[in-house]
């Protein structure tokens, strides 16, 4: 059998944008971790939820699409510290298994509440983000631009998160993470620092809500993604943000070829195949993942 | 009828390590029995399928998960998974001509043995890590059940169940199948009352309480982990297997999907982490609920004139679910158990309340 490289060379360049668009949505599980280490397992329906805030602004307020993006941003942040402020503080100091629980349960009213609030009567609309073609050719790869715009705005934010993190409030934050209680001894307002990042997180998902919102249109699906997140999370390490990329470019491109070689075979589902098996092979193997910190647990 | 504690005076220690320190609880344990085992005579059918046998198999697969989640302090996000391993192999073991009991048993060993090698991550791992895991489990099981013909017998197909037969008798009727599920339950819920009181319960308390501490004072705590996991994957698989033969009587992936899995788990949390009687209330409550809200918002919206679409409608279970696991994470999260257990004592000195400070 000869290999059609022109198909290999797509399913690459494809799966690495939807990867690197992954990713942006285990930005927002990374941020938090890192933050606060607490895992947010409500990141897939604040995606959601993004995504549904951009659809009210831009078809029921009818607002042009350059403001309707930072409209949303804002929007987001207010409810991602609403979030931390209402439940999160209340179970600082609680075991972790009951702070897990409790974003799962987060999770879940969000994905019941925000589509039954606007409910779209079973459709789901596209996010009209108007991009001057929908597909380029390279040679003979076709390559969707969506997915091209959601990589590169991924990276984008990358950097833009590796800079942050070198900031003031950036420096504080990293404190917090490290030691919550000495953070606190010198002064450090701990609160208002998660709260930012559970903010920070949602605009993220804004953003993740908006762009994936355009390619398979906003409906409670969208929360799904939160199984992928959390795999690229995991494989490049839970505090890691440059993990976060490398993983997502690295799950991307092993999911859309494995997709694309072994659905005619089995008939289907791949995808969803080689995500939980990274995850746990990646929790077999090394549970830190590929950049996150080894942590040595005390008595 | 109240002040329960009347003329009941402890004067040996005997006394106070019996079972049943005030006479009034075992009388209650003995009525509930009684109601138990008579409600399908004093019922229709269609309630007895509707209400009380789903409701005793989904509190066996609470206790279940609680001897995990609640007693050994372990998460489990997949544990629909679990169940399914045991219908499915139960099922099969069946149609192959094993005889029921034998199946029964099979399908427990099946999942007990799946559930403890991918248990085994919670050697190395826990907390937020075992969550996922569990998580991964969940999807990797369902998509083996609809992409491998040989296990879930093709992508549309639906497996029926044999006729169960328990000891050579048939087991055909309404009132059979649910006393088959009664004494699962029964079973289930005196090794859960029991195990607290022996070596192996307290040394599961003690491995979720800290399990570097438990391993301080001598307690394998990777043992008792993959204990936990062992003795719980096996409850849950006969618990789908019984499901399967006496609730739906036919076994498809949909029937053990993720949305399973958070239903028992808000079951456990709302009910009450560690707590046997929490998860009978845990289980009524969340099949109940949305039952209950549905009815009453379809009645609203038609009494009210305002429109409802179906798709708000189906909503409803999970905005419950989600709200609830909160709600109660938040503000009580001994759960419906210790509501009980306040409301209880209250009344055990009733109207005497300054008797208890």
């Amino acid at each position: 059998m000869d290999l059609d490289w022109w198909y290999i060379g797509e399913l690459v360049v494809n799966g690495a944008n939807a990867g690197l668009m992954y990713s942006l949505v285990a930005l927002g599980i990374v941020l938090i971790y890192k933050a606060s280490g607490v895992a947010n397992l409500a990141q897939g329906a604040l995606v959601m939820t993004g995504g549904y805030v951009v659809l009210a602004l831009a078809y029921d307020a009818g607002l042009p699409m350059w403001l309707v993006i930072p409209l949303s941003m804002v929007i987001l942040f207010f409810f991602g510290m609403g979030i931390e402020r209402i439940a999160l503080r209340r179970m600082a100091g609680q075991p972790l298994i009951m702070i897990i629980m409790l974003t799962l349960g987060l999770e879940i009213l969000l994905r019941g509440i925000v589509p039954a609030v606007w409910d779209r009567g079973g459709e789901s609309p596209i996010i009209p983000l108007t991009l001057p073609a929908d597909s380029i050719f390279i040679g003979d790869m076709l390559i969707n631009t969506s997915y091209l715009l959601g990589g590169v705005i991924a990276i984008f934010l990358v950097i833009l998160f590796v800079y942050f993190f070198r900031t003031r409030i950036g420096v504080v934050s990293r404190a917090v993470s490290d030691d919550p209680v000495a953070a606190w001894s010198v002064g450090i307002s701990v609160e208002r620092s998660i709260a930012l990042s559970w903010g920070l997180a949602a605009v993220v998902s804004a953003i993740a809500g908006a762009l994936w919102g355009s390619i398979q249109g906003v409906d409670w699906t969208l929360s799904l993604l939160l199984l992928k997140a959390v795999a690229v999370a995991i494989l490049g390490g839970l505090d890691s943000i440059i993990g976060a990329i490398l993983a997502g470019f690295m799950l991307g491109i092993a999911e859309n070829l494995a997709a694309g070689f072994l659905d005619d075979i089995v008939g289907g589902g791949t995808k969803e195949l080689v995500v939980a098996s990274v995850i746990l092979l990646t929790i077999l193997i090394r549970p830190h993942g590929m950049f996150g910190r080894e942590d040595i647990e005390r008595i | 009828m109240f002040y329960r504690q009347a003329a009941i005076r402890h004067t040996s220690y005997d006394q106070t390590k019996k079972l049943y320190p005030i006479p009034f609880d075992k009388w209650l344990v003995v009525a509930v029995l009684l109601v138990a085992l008579l409600a399908p005579f004093a019922m229709s059918g269609l309630y007895l399928n509707s209400y009380l046998l789903p409701w005793v198999i989904w509190s066996t697969a609470a206790l279940s998960l609680n001897l995990l989640m609640g007693y050994a302090g372990q998460i489990h996000l997949g544990y629909a998974a679990v169940m399914a391993i045991g219908a499915y192999s139960s099922v099969h073991a069946m149609r192959l001509g094993a005889p029921f009991e034998f199946a029964l048993i099979l399908g427990g060993a099946t999942a007990m043995i799946i559930g403890v090698g991918f248990g085994f991550t919670a050697l190395r791992v826990k907390g937020l890590y075992l969550a996922i895991s569990t998580l991964a489990v969940q999807y990797l099981v369902d998509w083996v059940l609809t992409h491998v013909p040989a296990i879930g017998g093709g992508t549309q197909a639906t497996l029926q169940t044999p006729t169960p037969a328990l000891l050579g008798f048939e087991i055909t009727t309404d009132i059979g199948r649910y006393y088959l599920a009664l004494g699962w339950c029964a079973v289930v819920t005196i090794f859960m009352l029991n195990v607290k009181r022996t070596g192996l319960g307290r040394a599961l308390i003690a491995v979720r309480e800290k399990d570097y501490a438990a391993s301080v004072l001598g307690v394998n705590s990777y043992y008792y982990k993959l204990i936990a996991f062992a003795v719980s994957s096996f409850f849950g698989g006969v618990t789908g297997a019984i499901l399967a033969f006496t609730f739906f009587g036919a076994v498809t992936p949909e029937q053990y999907s993720i949305d399973i899995s958070i239903q028992i788990l808000a079951m456990v949390v709302v009910g009450g982490l560690g707590s046997v009687l929490g998860s009978f209330f845990g289980a009524g409550f969340i099949l109940l609920a949305p039952l209950f809200l549905n009815n009453m918002v379809t009645g609203l919206a038609e009494a009210y004139d305002f429109g409802v679409s179906r798709s708000v409608i189906s909503h409803i279970p999970l905005i419950l679910y989600g709200g609830l696991i909160m709600l109660f994470l938040l503000f009580e999260p001994l759960g419906l158990a210790k509501i009980y257990d306040n409301i209880r004592k209250y009344f055990l000195v009733w109207p005497f309340g300054f008797s208890r400070r």
